[in-house]
Formats: structure tokens, sequence, C-alpha cells
């Protein structure tokens, strides 16, 4: 971890409606840091991962990746996201599109990036997580865990600056769960920056940097996992703890 | 009644008949293509986030859909051409404003059909395509628009089909279809029911045929779910 601040919020919040789901967040991450963002359902943690590429438009607020207001009028959204790799809950993986061009399809499309580099570069990918052999196989053909270590390479085949991961194996039957957290581990050990939205204390506690507790929209502890998980001083905290652990 | 009777006007009058349901297929398919080029823009239209667009897309719809069709006909016959004198110069054939009032007609029909292919397509879709930052262009084409295909496809088959029975209504008009093939047998041979036992069996042919392909072809696309 550096303390180059990459991806930084400035009071933001973020309203569905009537309901109140980010109520000003003011948070840092720096490069290289390993975030993890714990919390009951329904505390806003989704909310706020997806607000750092936009995903989620905020109500109001800022996020600054790069030094770069992206909430701002005029901006590029698009040129943003490439830098900012998600890998979602439900893998989002493209059914049309065989594994290899799930993963080619960004780059050569917006980073004009030849067939050719392109897919030796998925090759490797593929055989970083060990899929090398379902490179022209439909996604239908793929296990769960499969499909999530199909979207982490092919949000990595856009080279990005960080990656933000929003419950990755919350959709995982149990027995898979550990090959994808095996591959995000490998990522915050090679420098990644890393955010992730999880439900596994135990991985949270061993990969992380900083974890972060949010509840009511907002963040209500922050500190090292021995902090947070082993001496936590906020009673909301303590009290979500007591019921996961 | 004699069912041999029927067999033996449809025998006797086959080329009528077989023009009549050239005529009928000729018909449902101009008017489901056109139907679904307009379709589209009218559907883009009810998507866009131009709210004018919306709005007026969506009144289009909602009176197309809300009027019967055979309505609609007797509009575009008797009035359109008198709305213009231009257009009244052209001195366009009937067949013209037939053909036009029915690509209207299902151009309703048909974006409904393809809004609602796209919605149906998982949002999640979206999301894993914008957030590799790509653009909303390459997002649609790319992305969405070949997993509509799948819903949409099917539905589309549909609505030919369901035009097939629809374009009937033109022979009011005298447009070369099925239906105008019993009206000169009776007018002409003075033949009352048999010509109508064929035509409803060539109508059943049809879309009993078309709709187990239809029934093929969504068993087909869906494979690759």
């Amino acid at each position: 971890m550096t303390d180059q601040v990459l991806i930084e919020t400035v009071d933001l919040y973020k309203n569905f409606g009537d309901l109140e789901v980010l109520k000003g967040i003011n948070e840092k991450i720096y490069q290289q840091e390993v975030v993890s963002i714990i919390g009951p359902s329904g505390s806003g943690k989704s909310t706020f991962i997806r607000c750092l590429n936009l995903l989620e438009k905020p109500t109001s607020g800022k996020v600054i990746f790069e030094g770069m207001d992206i909430n701002g009028k005029k901006v590029n959204v698009d040129k943003y996201r490439q830098k900012i790799g998600m890998v979602f809950q439900h893998f989002n993986v493209f059914p049309h599109l065989t594994v290899l061009e799930n993963i080619t399809l960004a780059p050569t499309l917006e980073k004009k990036i030849s067939k050719e580099v392109a897919n030796k570069e998925a090759m490797e990918l593929l055989e970083m997580v060990g899929l090398q052999d379902k490179a022209n196989e439909y996604p239908r053909k793929l296990s769960g865990g499969q499909k999530q270590r199909l979207a982490i390479v092919r949000a990595l085949a856009m080279k990005p600056d960080v990656m933000l991961f929003d419950e990755p194996t919350s959709a995982l039957d149990p027995e898979m769960v550990k090959e994808v957290l095996n591959v995000i581990k490998s990522l915050a050990d090679n420098g990644m920056t890393c955010v992730i939205v999880t439900h596994e204390m135990g991985f949270a506690k061993e990969v992380s940097d900083r974890v972060l507790f949010m509840d009511e929209g907002i963040i209500q502890e922050s500190g090292t996992p021995d902090e947070v998980f082993n001496h936590p001083k906020n009673p909301r905290t303590i009290e979500f703890l007591s019921k996961v652990l | 009644m004699n069912l041999m009777e029927i067999f033996e006007v449809a025998y006797k009058y086959r080329a009528l008949f077989i023009e009549g349901t050239i005529g009928t297929l000729q018909l449902a398919f101009i008017t489901v293509f056109f139907g679904m080029i307009l379709g589209a823009v009218v559907a883009i239209f009810r998507m866009t986030k131009i709210k004018v667009l919306n709005f007026i897309a969506g009144i289009y719809v909602e009176i197309i859909r809300g009027t019967p069709l055979l309505v609609q006909l007797y509009i575009f016959y008797l009035f359109i051409p008198e709305m213009s004198p231009a257009l009244k110069d052209l001195n366009l054939p009937v067949y013209f404003y037939i053909v036009l009032s029915l690509i209207i007609n299902s151009s309703a029909y048909v974006s409904e059909v393809i809004r609602a292919g796209i919605q149906a397509v998982d949002p999640g879709q979206k999301e894993a395509a914008k957030s590799l930052g790509m653009s909303n262009y390459n997002t649609m084409v790319r992305i969405i628009m070949p997993q509509a295909i799948k819903n949409i496809l099917p539905a589309l088959c549909n609505e030919f089909i369901m035009m097939i029975k629809e374009t009937s209504l033109a022979s009011t008009f005298f447009v070369n279809e099925l239906m105008r093939t019993r009206i000169i047998l009776q007018s002409t041979y003075f033949l009352s029911w048999q010509p109508l036992f064929v035509i409803a069996f060539i109508y059943f042919v049809l879309t009993y045929v078309l709709s187990k392909g239809v029934h093929l072809l969504e068993r087909r696309l869906s494979v690759s779910d």
C-alpha cells in the first residue's frame, strides 16, 4: 500500500426515492490498498461500491478517481470505468460469447487492441485462473465458480487500476467459494488495489489492509482487521460481529 | 352441405386459391418487414431519455392498439389520400394505402415486442458492459441486442402469423389475398359456402405449420441459455 490516494469520496449521498441509502460518506482508498466492506444487508455497502464506478449515480457528492471528480459534468465516465474493474455477485458473464470473447470484447472495442494481442493476453489470464481449457466454450458450460473466475479476468483484461468486488462469492455453492477467493487473494498479494464487499469474515480478516463496517448508510467503523474484528469500538460493530462470527 | 363439393371447388379453382394464398403471404410479409423497421424506430423513441419522443411514441402505440384495424384501414383508404392534394395527384393504388395502414398497425405491436425483448435482457448484462467501460452504442449492439433477438424473433414470427389472419380484412378494399378469392368465387360463380371452407383450411394450415416452426425456433434459441 502506498500513500497515493486512488479513489476518494466526498460527502457521498444516495437516495432511492424517499429512502436514504448513503448518508454522507467520506472515504479514501489508497493505491495497492485492500479494503473490505462488511455490514448487515441493507446497510448501503453495495450501493457505495457501485457509486465508485458510477453504476449508481450519487444523489450528491464527489467521487474523485485519480484526482478527477468523475461524478462531475462533461466527464466521459466510460473512459474512467475502463480503469475500474468490477466483479458482480451474479457474475454477469456474457452468455452469447465464448469464454475467450468475453475477455477480448471490451479491450478490442474500446482500447483498439488487435485481436491477436487481445487473444494472447486473454489466454494468459485464463491460464492464471486455470480456465485455459475452456477458452472456446460458452459460459453455460461453466460452473458458478468458473463463471466468477472468468468475470474476474474479463475485468482484468482492461488492465484496471482498481478492482471492485460486489459480494463475489454470495451466489456460489459453498465448495466453489474458495477457488474464487484464492484468485482475489493472489490479486491482492500482487499489489492490485481491491475494494471488496463481502460476507466472508474470515477472508476479510486475512486479506484486508483495512476493514470498513457500514450500517445505516454510513461508515460506522474503520480500521485494520485486528482493530475491527478483535477490538471493535462501535456498539453496532460489536452487535453485528456477535451475530456473524 | 356435401364435403365432396368443397374438394371439387378447391381443385377446380386451385389457381385462384394459390394466387390468393400468395397474395396473403406477400401482404403479411411486406407488412411485418416494414412494420419491423418502423417498429424499431418507435421502440427506440419509447426508450430514449428524451421525454417528448417517449410521449409521442407512447400515444402512437396506444392509439393504434386501441382502435380496430378495420377502422384504421377505412381511414387510410378514405381520408389519407384526401388530406393532401399532392398525394392525391400521385394517384397511388388502393394497395398502397392498405399496405401503409397495415404497416403502421403492425409497427405499434412490433415496437412493443422489441421493447419487451430488450427489457427482458438481464440488467446485469448492461452493468457488466458499462463497468468494462464499453460505450452505450457498443453495449447495445454487442451485448444487449444479440440477447434480445432471442426474445424478439419468436414474437416477431408470431406477429407474422397474426398478420396472415388480420390481412383478411384487406379484402374489404379488394386487395389481392385469400379472402378476396372467396369474394371472386361468390360473385362470379355463385359459390357461397364452399370457398369459405377452403380458405379457412388454408389459413389454418398456414398458421398451424408456422406456429409449429416458431416453437422449434424458440427451442433452438433457448438451448444456448
